[in-house]
């Protein structure tokens, strides 16, 4: 696959908090750094993303959770991901996640938390650099 | 590879639309074999103006063919920025109804720099959808002005959707959109007007001539959000099928697919030339006019 190609990233927001507006934020971001940004919407199930993400065949999948539920909801979908064969799509997640569960979200193949006041530019920077493409 | 398609589950799919999509030099020796293990699907294609309710229409149908007993596959396409070449693709916000069913497929495409409502290689994801077995398969356009009229050329069936406050008589008589519907649908039809504007496009497009042996379009009346007049709107399509496959019909459509890909065969090869650069420069220096330009690089 050729290198100038889009990187491919669905953005979800998983569980049931209805505030959009990071999410949001970031997909127009991405947008303009020349990604192509699949959007969701709120109130996703952990299958509904997996589910989307592999029809989609998207490079990562960027997980906006404000909730709490991350150590229920981020694991889920990472597993799901990897049942469906997607081992190589990246899953980064975003919001308000306490140091010591970043730690094991990592563990469980979460590859990165970006905290609030993160960059976009940072975001893009990241997940160009840690596409990996078949 | 392509009988894997049949039988597989999404990711060989997925993995193939990625590769049609970004013009992987693998899918062209590929080609021949997917179009034999087309199956025939019903290609329909669903365009309209931005905000007219395209997304949650084809969720509505794709809820309707379900119930049906149909396999559906949706191409859903939205704009590439001309700029970044980013893009937002949000037609699955209105889908998320039918994430979770096997038998629905839904794949979102940027249009990545073609204008005409679609991606070049959205032909070619279509084909795809087909030899994997979904029948329908639906592709929904980028938000469509008055000429972004592609579609028509890849679908066998085109529904317009416009929504009540659409224009006054003038609007549905301009060539354009309008000309290449197979089908309307006025939907958000729960406004004021909705009728009153599907009576106005019934009574324009009778007194228009427009293609050869073509009769004037029904104009039905949808509301996405409830259902209402979808069923009626399914059968609708379901019956153009036919129509479509006439032989004066496909023969129009197959002559329309060919001078398309004949257009971009001959772009890629001219491009490709090595005195390319050359005349692009002598056009730049206002030494060659562009139409001798390209005769010289087919000639070359």
């Amino acid at each position: 696959m050729s290198s100038d190609t889009p990187i491919r990233i669905l953005i979800a927001k998983p569980g049931l908090d209805g505030h959009d507006r990071g999410a949001k934020v970031l997909a127009r971001g991405l947008r303009d750094e020349g990604f192509e940004v699949i959007y969701t919407g709120l109130r996703q199930t952990p299958e509904m993303i997996a589910d989307a993400a592999e029809q989609e065949d998207v490079d990562v999948v960027g997980l906006s959770i404000l909730s709490g539920a991350h150590m229920a909801l981020l694991p889920k979908t990472v597993q799901l991901l990897r049942e469906r064969g997607m081992d190589d799509v990246l899953v980064a997640a975003g919001g308000i996640i306490p140091d010591a569960d970043v730690v094991k979200l990592k563990e469980v193949g979460v590859a990165e938390i970006f905290g609030p006041g993160t960059s976009i530019g940072e975001i893009a920077r990241y997940f160009r650099e840690h596409v990996r493409r078949a | 590879m392509v009988d894997e398609l049949g039988t597989g589950g999404r990711r060989p799919l997925a993995r193939l639309l990625t590769r049609i999509e970004n013009g992987d030099p693998s899918v062209r020796p590929l080609l021949p074999e997917l179009f034999a293990a087309g199956r025939g699907a019903h290609v329909i294609g669903i365009t309209g103006p931005p905000g007219s309710g395209k997304s949650t229409l084809v969720n509505a149908l794709i809820g309707e063919w379900r119930r049906r007993g149909r396999r559906v596959g949706i191409l859903a396409v939205d704009p590439s920025s001309p700029y970044t070449r980013g893009a937002i693709l949000g037609d699955r916000i209105r889908m998320m109804d039918h994430a979770a069913d096997r038998d629905v497929f839904m794949r979102s495409m940027a249009s990545r720099g073609e204008l005409g409502g679609v991606a070049a290689t959205t032909w070619i994801a279509a084909a795809a959808l087909d030899a994997a077995g979904y029948d329908p398969v639906l592709i929904e356009t980028v938000g469509a002005g008055q000429s972004e009229v592609e579609v028509a050329r890849l679908a066998e069936t085109t529904v317009v959707v416009e929504v009540p406050e659409m224009g006054d008589e003038v609007q549905a008589i301009k060539a354009g959109l309008l000309e290449v519907a197979d089908i309307i649908a006025v939907n958000k039809g729960d406004r004021p007007g909705a009728d009153r504007a599907a009576r106005q496009l019934r009574a324009m497009l009778s007194t228009a001539g427009g293609r050869v042996e073509r009769k004037p379009p029904p104009v039905m009346v949808t509301t996405a959000t409830t259902g209402e007049g979808v069923a009626a709107l399914a059968d609708a399509i379901d019956a153009h099928r036919s129509q479509a496959r006439s032989p004066l019909a496909a023969q129009e459509r197959a002559a329309s697919q060919v001078r398309r890909a004949l257009a971009d065969l001959a772009a890629r090869r001219a491009a490709s030339d090595a005195s390319w650069g050359a005349t692009v420069q002598s056009v730049a220096d206002r030494e060659l006019d562009p139409l001798t330009a390209a005769e010289r690089l087919l000639g070359g």
